[in-house]
């Protein structure tokens, strides 16, 4: 580029024009394809005008419904990046054996493994789990927004830079090709020089920072905002485990932070944490990997647990069986999820009472999940289960949930791991629990929450086309890798020897394929959903016949969220306010105070990019500026002290009678 | 375990019964080596997996029967059904669905307390079948266990041979290993003879095991390392002892010597490598790769961390620093140039090529101990 | 909220279901910033255990005996624990809605961290000049990392004092300032109790083992 090869070091760092894949026709195909889609946005958004309306009312926005719809659209959006690698991933082993190689080389297929986790974990379930608890928990507890609406903002944009990093590396220089946890010495400035792992680590630090500020918050939201009457033995369900889950959050990702930070010490500084010379150990990181690894798996799973149990009362026409036992396993899992990460790796050899001890205590977080399995049975007993998509995905949820739990039980006995770890036993197993439910969890609270985010129930037939297609796809998909794992096969294997193998990779591969129309069909059912969206409207902003706060408002709730604020005198609120003659007041109505939206989170999410991409290809000056940009811009936040406003009385009154006609018309 | 021996061929049939009918021709045919393993070791912990499935069983079976069931039963069509909203607690069920796993857990708790116990792999053997213990006076064969880039080194110390992805061991005699890593770490697994430990640099493990039947077993790497890792397979021979010895015999013939240089160009990484014998290992290579100074004036691990203990070596000790560099042996030789992918580095990528052929890039990459000269073994 | 229940037109009694005038929630931030200080918190920890794990990995090179200079740290640990002193002095005159009192003692607190830092910075080259870099061995590693990342913490809380010296000067004592004033203080304490497991765990028994 430069002709002074100092000069361009000066200003470009180790970033050259070789580095820009113009040589992998899937890439290539691949940029085409997002260039294309992008430049079609853009056009749209042009052509409606919507610049405008974009940055005054979503993007600058504090308001947690639309961050929590953010955060689902974000989690959709890497879904489908995610998704195109597992279906590459399945392309290649399925023809790679013998003689042939495949159509992906190793230092391809290496980084499309690595990214692949990444994305589900950090940009596809996180978003969904987070998104989720941003949308429904100020809702259920009766509060307007969370505590600190601003940092919500910029948790979410935060999120959405550390994603565009990852997605950068796609078409600038590659991606890591050391898994999606990056083990030393492998991940080491030794065995991977290249940008990689700069890109996985300042992926996941940003996206990370939002993680953890966003657990913050909606700690405080939950503890300090409640509605009055609503004591933490009536909090619903979804808002227990959503504690649990950032409770867990702000405990482990700040481990996460460290580690990370100590591995790009010894990258870009050349430090001996996790080296294999001079006095680092490589094994610690697997420990504190872990340490923040094993409660991220509840942190997601635990959210999914809550939807689940809403989902089940509402469509079983019935309270939830064993609350309190249900809250109590909740706090157990929490607990104890801090005491098993040493099942990862049995294999390192810690000795027989240490393995003994960590397989015991996973085994025993089966007794409190078990027990929430027969609480959501005892929910359907003696109820009236009406099947809409929601009660579906909970259902193939049980099941399907009731096998990944029986798997990882088997891989916590230490001698059964020996013989499983690393194969596609283990791939199975956790596909099985994170897409049985984690994914079937999101899925269902989509469809049961949609109508009270937009105002229209989601078309019914596309919704059970993509329910069928998913479960049946997902058994095609795994089951066969518990047969591979039991034949030895492990996992991340890029080619095969033996040939009799092949028939399982295939059969697996058409899995992924069926996978893929119940994503098509999703997307069907949002495009038709929104064609038919009048004659899906729900009026009465409870169409499912609610049991919590958030079903007593209107679909979609006005900015405010409630005109009064709730008073709760029972655990299922809305369902105790229908049984007991409550009257949606109709007159009375004051001014009400609201935050302010503000640019600053996503400018500085925005400058974080620059400061990742600059720290990435060693663009100092490009570093320094940006660091020093963020914390001014931060700064520069503080003196702003003009941060609320007041919703005059007549447009509260002038929205709650548009409601009440909205209401008379369906009556 | 208390599994009665029919159980064998159980898992097979287990999964046959599982499966669609479609499938059943698919499974009779698999070879689930997991499940039928040739190993003793490898034997129990199959034993283990299905007792701890069984066990599990008891309650996932009435689970899924009962979640359909329900689901069936309490349909809002069923008006005959019996509804009660309002019903959602008892106390004697939620007894029972506290206990119920309780006491699945204190038994599953308790196999695994002992079993990782009886089948800890640092564990010497006790027994070389169901029926039989070792012997008094039985000597373990000793093999040590590298993990190099991207293929595994065996040394033999009794017989003073080492061979490079091939190992052998004679039928019924305890085998141990002892396992490391010359720089990323790996795990080390024969699924038909044990299972599987991690191989790591500067440290090593044990794995104690016995092979029970004769045959040639599948051997792999089971902890991704980098780009030449899924060739970086090997097949594990279960020999009468008259073959063994002859095996022994066959290396000492045809086989170079693995000393320190050979082994310095052997450690490059290089990848899909052909089987290779040696005829004699210099004195205490082994000892050296484990601490990390096979590598001319390096520093050993061990007479590191015996000036450790010792209250480290002062101020004046920066000549150590350098001793004791291991990890930059990559970057010297090129292997990855920043921050690109494989076609900037200026070469074609690894996998180009058809890697299992002899004369490709990577095979000129391999030491050049006589390959000519070499046994190949097929299968 | 004159009643708790209302009467309909049918005659049963029907609770209250909502509130009919506004009730702020109590601020959330000193919650908010404590569960802060706490995931901050475990980020030393992680610290702490790397340096628990590396510490005595001195990979043939020189050990805490060799290093350091405790006479040196007694020092710096004094400016900070006088510096969390008169901060303490500063909140007991925002308390009393003093402003110049208040600013003098964030300004002695701010000079008292300088002082911390510089002291630091100078035992840092020290090091480094000696050959004792954080690339030296994972003791040194963990040390500089442990160390360094405190640092790091009180520098940021300099600049945020000063930010405070700003604002206050131009809006006074006002409700938000005294807020941000007592998350301050939190966190300037709460660097002051991670430096005493600093100075006891690296320094005091590093040099006296």
């Amino acid at each position: 580029m430069l002709s002074d090869p100092d000069l361009q070091k000066l200003i470009f760092g180790r970033f050259s024009l070789e580095d820009i894949p113009f040589h992998e026709p899937i890439l290539q195909v691949t940029f085409a394809g997002v260039a294309v889609v992008g430049l079609a946005v853009l056009g749209v958004i042009t052509y409606y005008r919507f610049w405008g309306p974009l940055w005054r009312d979503w993007v600058t926005s504090v308001d947690h419904k639309k961050i929590g719809i953010m955060y689902i659209i974000l989690a959709f959006v890497m879904l489908l990046r995610g998704f195109a690698d597992a279906l590459l991933m399945r392309a290649q082993q399925s023809i790679a054996f013998g003689a042939n190689d495949g159509f992906l080389p190793p230092h391809h297929y290496d980084q499309i493994f690595s990214a692949h986790g990444v994305i589900m974990i950090f940009f596809v379930a996180m978003p969904f789990v987070t998104g989720m608890m941003n949308y429904v928990v100020p809702l259920q507890i009766g509060a307007r927004d969370v505590a600190f609406p601003f940092l919500n903002n910029f948790s979410f944009w935060m999120t959405v830079s550390g994603a565009i990093t990852i997605m950068i590396s796609l078409f600038v220089g590659e991606f890591s090709r050391a898994t999606w946890l990056a083990y030393p010495p492998l991940s080491g400035a030794d065995m991977s020089p290249g940008v990689g792992v700069d890109y996985y680590i300042w992926g996941l630090q940003i996206a990370g920072i939002g993680t953890t500020l966003s657990g913050i918050n909606l700690i405080a939201t939950i503890v300090k905002m409640r509605a009055p009457g609503m004591s933490m033995m009536k909090l619903p369900i979804f808002v227990w485990t959503s504690l649990c889950t950032n409770v867990l959050i702000t405990a482990a990702f700040p481990i996460l932070t460290a580690v990370l930070t100590l591995l790009s010490l010894d990258r870009y500084i050349g430090t001996h944490f996790f080296t294999n010379d001079l006095g680092g150990n490589p094994m610690m990181y697997f420990n504190l990997i872990w340490i923040w690894g094993h409660p991220e798996v509840y942190i997601l799973v635990l959210p999914a647990f809550g939807i689940f149990s809403e989902v089940t009362a509402t469509f079983s026409g019935k309270r939830l069986f064993g609350y309190v036992s249900m809250v109590y396993a909740t706090v157990v899992i929490t607990i104890l999820s801090y005491l098993v990460w040493l099942h990862h790796f049995f294999t390192m050899g810690s000795g027989a009472s240490v393995n003994s001890f960590f397989g015991i205590t996973t085994m025993i977080i089966s007794i409190p999940t078990g027990a929430k399995i027969f609480n959501w049975l005892f929910t359907m007993y003696r109820g009236r289960i009406r099947f809409d998509v929601p009660m579906l995905w909970t259902l193939s949820f049980m099941v399907t949930f009731t096998i990944g739990g029986m798997t990882g039980v088997l891989l916590a006995v230490p001698p059964a791991d020996f013989v499983l770890h690393n194969s596609l036993f283990l791939i199975a197993h956790f596909h099985n629990v994170i897409i049985g439910g984690v994914l079937f969890g999101m899925f269902a609270g989509v469809n049961y929450w949609f109508p009270k985010a937009f105002g229209f129930k989601l078309d019914e037939f596309w919704g059970k086309v993509s329910f069928w297609f998913w479960t049946v796809g997902f058994y095609v998909a795994f089951m066969p890798l518990y047969v591979l794992g039991l034949m030895g096969v492990t996992r991340r294997s890029q080619h095969f020897d033996d040939p009799s193998l092949q028939v399982w990779f295939v059969i697996a591969a058409f899995g992924a394929v069926l996978i893929a129309v119940g994503i098509a069909a999703m997307i069907m059912q949002f495009t038709v959903s929104i064609r038919n969206r009048e004659k899906l409207r729900d009026l009465t902003g409870d169409p499912w016949g609610g049991r919590t706060l958030e079903w007593s408002t209107s679909s979609p709730p006005p900015d405010y969220n409630f005109a009064f604020q709730p008073r709760v005198h029972d655990l299922d609120a809305w369902d105790d306010m229908k049984r007991r003659g409550y009257e949606r007041p109709l007159d009375g109505f004051q001014p009400i105070h609201m935050p302010r939206n503000t640019g600053t989170g996503a400018v500085i999410a925005a400058l974080s990019v620059a400061f990742s991409f600059a720290m990435i290809w060693y663009m100092w000056w490009l570093a320094a500026l940006t660091f020093v940009a963020m914390i001014a811009a931060a700064i520069i936040h503080t003196f702003n002290y003009n941060r609320d406003f007041d919703i005059p009385a007549d447009t509260v009154v002038r929205t709650e009678n548009e409601r009440t006609s909205m209401l008379a018309v369906r009556a | 375990m208390p599994i009665p021996s029919p159980a064998r061929r159980a898992a097979c049939r287990l999964l046959q019964g599982l499966a669609l009918p479609p499938l059943f021709l698919l499974l009779s045919g698999c070879n689930l080596v997991v499940m039928q393993p040739s190993g003793d070791v490898a034997l129990q912990q199959r034993n283990l997996v299905l007792a701890s499935t069984g066990l599990m069983l008891l309650i996932i079976v009435p689970v899924i029967a009962l979640t359909l069931f329900f689901a069936w039963r309490y349909r809002a069509s069923n008006e005959t059904a019996p509804y009660d909203p309002d019903w959602n607690h008892s106390t004697q069920l939620e007894v029972v669905i506290w206990t119920a796993p309780l006491l699945i857990i204190i038994a599953l708790g308790a196999l695994t307390w002992i079993s990782t116990h009886t089948l800890d792999p640092f564990r010497p053997l006790g027994r070389i079948d169901a029926t039989r213990p070792v012997p008094a006076d039985a000597k373990p064969l000793v093999v040590e266990v590298v993990a190099l880039d991207w293929k595994w080194l065996f040394v033999y110390p009794e017989y003073g041979i080492a061979t490079v992805n091939e190992l052998a061991a004679p039928v019924d005699r305890p085998i141990t290993f002892k396992i490391t890593a010359s720089s990323v770490m790996n795990a080390f697994y024969v699924p038909a003879l044990a299972g599987m430990i991690y191989a790591m640099p500067g440290m090593e493990t044990k794995l104690h095991a016995v092979i029970n039947k004769e045959g040639v077993y599948d051997g792999l790497a089971s902890h991704y390392s980098g780009s030449g890792f899924s060739r970086m397979t090997f097949k594990f021979h279960g020999m009468k002892p008259d073959g063994f010895d002859a095996w022994v015999a066959k290396a000492k013939d045809k086989g170079a010597d693995l000393n320190r240089e050979s082994y310095l160009e052997l450690e490059k990484p290089s990848e899909a490598v052909a089987p290779r014998f040696y005829k004699s290992v210099a004195d205490d290579l082994y000892t050296a790769i484990l601490n990390m100074c096979a590598m001319p004036g390096r520093m050993c691990m061990s007479e590191m961390m015996h000036i450790d203990a010792t209250g480290g070596a002062g101020k004046e000790s920066h000549g150590n620093r350098e001793r004791l560099q291991y990890d930059n042996r990559r970057i010297e030789q090129g292997d990855e140039p920043n921050g690109a992918t494989a076609p900037a580095a200026g070469r074609a990528p690894r996998s180009e090529g058809a890697p299992n052929q002899e004369g490709s890039p990577e095979n000129k990459k391999a030491p050049p101990t006589s390959s000519d000269d070499l046994q190949r073994h097929h299968h | 909220m004159a009643t708790q229940a209302h009467t309909t037109a049918s005659g049963a009694k029907v609770p209250v279901f909502y509130e009919r005038d506004e009730h702020a929630h109590e601020p959330s931030t000193m919650l908010g910033f404590w569960i802060y200080l706490m995931s901050d918190c475990l980020i030393f920890t992680v610290l702490f255990a790397t340096y628990a794990v590396l510490g005595r990995n001195y990979a043939a090179g020189p050990s805490p005996v060799d290093l350091f200079d405790l006479k040196l740290v007694a020092l710096n640990t004094a400016m900070l624990l006088f510096s969390s002193i008169t901060y303490g002095f500063a909140m007991l005159e925002m308390e009393k809605d003093k402003l110049r009192t208040m600013q003098l003692w964030l300004v002695v607190t701010g000079l008292f961290g300088a002082a911390f830092i510089g002291i630091e910075l100078y035992e840092f080259s020290h090091l480094i000049h000696e050959g004792a870099t954080p690339q030296r061995s994972a003791f040194l590693s963990s040390f500089f990392a442990l160390v360094g990342t405190h640092g790091l913490h009180v520098t940021f809380g300099i600049v945020w004092l000063i930010v405070l010296l700003i604002q206050t000067a131009n809006r006074g004592l006002i409700p938000e300032n005294k807020r941000r004033l007592m998350c301050l203080s939190m966190f300037w304490h709460f660097l002051d109790v991670v430096w005493i497991g600093v100075f006891t765990f690296v320094y005091l028994m590093g040099v006296l083992q």
